[in-house]
């Protein structure tokens, strides 16, 4: 029972860090209508600033996990204006090759040597890991740290789509874009807003995952990413809750196959599991099948 | 007040707009009535920028505002409602009239624009907190046309307000048009009803394949031959 109890809790660690990464997805698809394809390799240099920041730089873990999503969000919106800007209104599949485009050049330029260079680096832990023991549960500071500020980050999140003037434009343009302009909105604005908002979460989703599974490379990108946008899917891409349910879901099931069944099955599962969901509920589990009025 | 030179519009290779003109004067109600593809929403959209004139100039209060953003020219006065309402449906109703007054600064003023529209239109009061897209038909074109005046435009440009309404809500909508226009808006229409536009314009222009083909005013329009037949159904 603890040690079931125990897998939980990792399962919940990692699809809390999945979580912060199809959040980008999901808004990112509400808005543009796009899979971001170079979001889990934004995740990877999140991962990469935020060790350097903490390991060479000199910074507090907190300030360099800052530090990392502050660049993130200008690299989003600038990885928006160049490569998906021109595209918008090209046939989607255009859009989404040069989203594959960017993908591996982020991930083939930070393997070169005067960049992060290609080898697996083993993070120093900016803060030594400290265990409790609850009615036999082991639980990790890391662990409290993920949860705290995945869920401070939600909170953040909701507020600002429900809550702010830039909320409701986001949820407008993702609604229409013709429609919010005739309302006045700023559609780029409001679009590389939340590329900034999408990649600063997969940043610090990066930074807490270095900082959970101390190994990074610049390739390190490619699973989570995938996973965190079956996720999306799974949940119900588009939808900002959908995503949290999908990213959860997806960390129980791959802690759980690792534990119970085989660790090499885990992926397979994983992304079994989309097939499946897909095949019965292809809008997702949150997705409503749209009715239009006329 | 608006002012329409010589637009041409193409969608790729495709004319849509042959140098159409017209304009409309502060306090009227104009009309463009057509058939369908007849370029009248396709003129509305150029006002508004969401399409872009390969030729021609539009002016609005003396300014000319071709080739300025969408969201720029919201903020000059002019408020379009467009075709098929475009109301945002996983919005309550509420939130929907807040979005029209998107680019309005003045906090307390929104407020009494709030008022304004839900005295105006009880039903949207009623359902203030209902998702939009729980609205009937009707009711989303009264919630469009608050959200269009919520941003309290000098000129209102409708696009087919009338579309998949019941006989009697198109004249309920076509009275509430006349009333926003007395208390001084004025109203740029699009509407293949042309029987209901003409008779609450005062002016209009009619549309055929991308080229002004008859303007005047809209009583002797009613009474013309052509318009009649071709329009009006006799």
């Amino acid at each position: 029972m603890e040690f079931f109890l125990e897998q939980v809790i990792n399962g919940l660690q990692l699809g809390l860090v999945y979580a912060l990464i199809a959040l980008g997805y999901t808004m990112v698809y509400g808005i543009v209508k796009l899979i971001n394809f170079a979001h889990g390799d934004v995740f990877m240099v999140g991962a990469f600033l935020g060790y350097f920041g903490f390991t060479y730089w000199g910074l507090p873990w907190p300030v360099a996990i800052i530090m990392s999503m502050v660049f993130c969000a200008i690299l989003g919106v600038v990885i928006e204006r160049i490569a998906y800007r021109p595209l918008r209104y090209a046939p989607r599949m255009i859009a989404l090759i040069s989203a594959i485009g960017v993908s591996f050049f982020l991930e083939y330029f930070c393997s070169l040597r005067f960049v992060f260079g290609a080898n697996y680096r083993v993070v120093q832990r900016p803060l030594s890991e400290v265990s409790w023991q609850i009615g036999g549960i082991t639980i990790t500071n890391i662990q409290v740290l993920i949860l705290v500020a995945v869920v401070a980050m939600l909170i953040f999140l909701q507020w600002i789509v429900h809550r702010t003037k830039m909320g409701a434009a986001m949820r407008t343009v993702s609604f229409d874009h013709d429609a919010a302009r005739l309302m006045g909105v700023n559609v780029d604005r409001t679009i590389s807003f939340t590329f900034a908002l999408g990649s600063a979460m997969a940043a610090m989703g990066g930074v807490l995952y270095a900082i959970a599974y101390p190994q990074i490379q610049p390739f390190m990108g490619i699973m989570p990413g995938l996973k965190a946008f079956t996720a999306a899917v799974l949940g119900g891409i588009g939808l900002i809750p959908g995503a949290v349910l999908g990213a959860l879901i997806m960390g129980q099931v791959e802690t759980m196959t690792a534990a119970f069944i085989s660790s090499q099955l885990r992926d397979a599962i994983a992304f079994g599991i989309l097939i499946v969901v897909l095949l019965f509920r292809p809008t997702g589990i949150l997705g409503r099948t749209e009715t239009e009025k006329v | 007040m608006l002012e329409v030179k010589n637009i041409e519009v193409y969608y790729g290779l495709i004319k849509a707009l042959h140098g159409v003109s017209f304009e409309v004067k502060q306090g009227e109600i104009v009309t463009l009535i057509g058939a369908n593809g007849a370029g009248k929403s396709t003129s509305l959209r150029t006002i508004s920028a969401l399409i872009k004139p390969k030729a021609g100039t539009i002016t609005f209060q003396g300014q000319d505002i071709t080739g300025m953003a969408p969201h720029k020219i919201v903020t000059q006065g002019l408020s379009h409602v467009p075709e098929g309402r475009k109301v945002i449906g996983d919005m309550t109703v509420l939130e929907n009239l807040r979005m029209g007054a998107y680019t309005r600064r003045d906090k307390g003023e929104i407020a009494a624009s709030l008022d304004e529209v839900f005295s105006r239109f009880p039903r949207l009061k009623e359902r203030a907190n209902q998702f939009a897209g729980t609205l009937s038909g009707g009711e989303q074109q009264m919630l469009a046309i608050g959200r269009g005046i919520m941003s309290r435009p000098k000129l209102l440009l409708l696009d087919e307000p009338s579309m998949g309404l019941s006989p009697k809500l198109v004249e309920e909508i076509f009275s509430i048009i006349s009333t926003i226009n007395s208390q001084g808006t004025t109203i740029l229409l699009v509407e293949q009803n042309a029987f209901m536009a003409l008779q609450v314009a005062h002016r209009a222009y009619v549309l055929e394949a991308g080229r002004v083909v008859l303007s005047g005013d809209a009583k002797e329009l009613q009474a013309d031959e052509k318009v009649r037949s071709a329009y009006l159904g006799e």
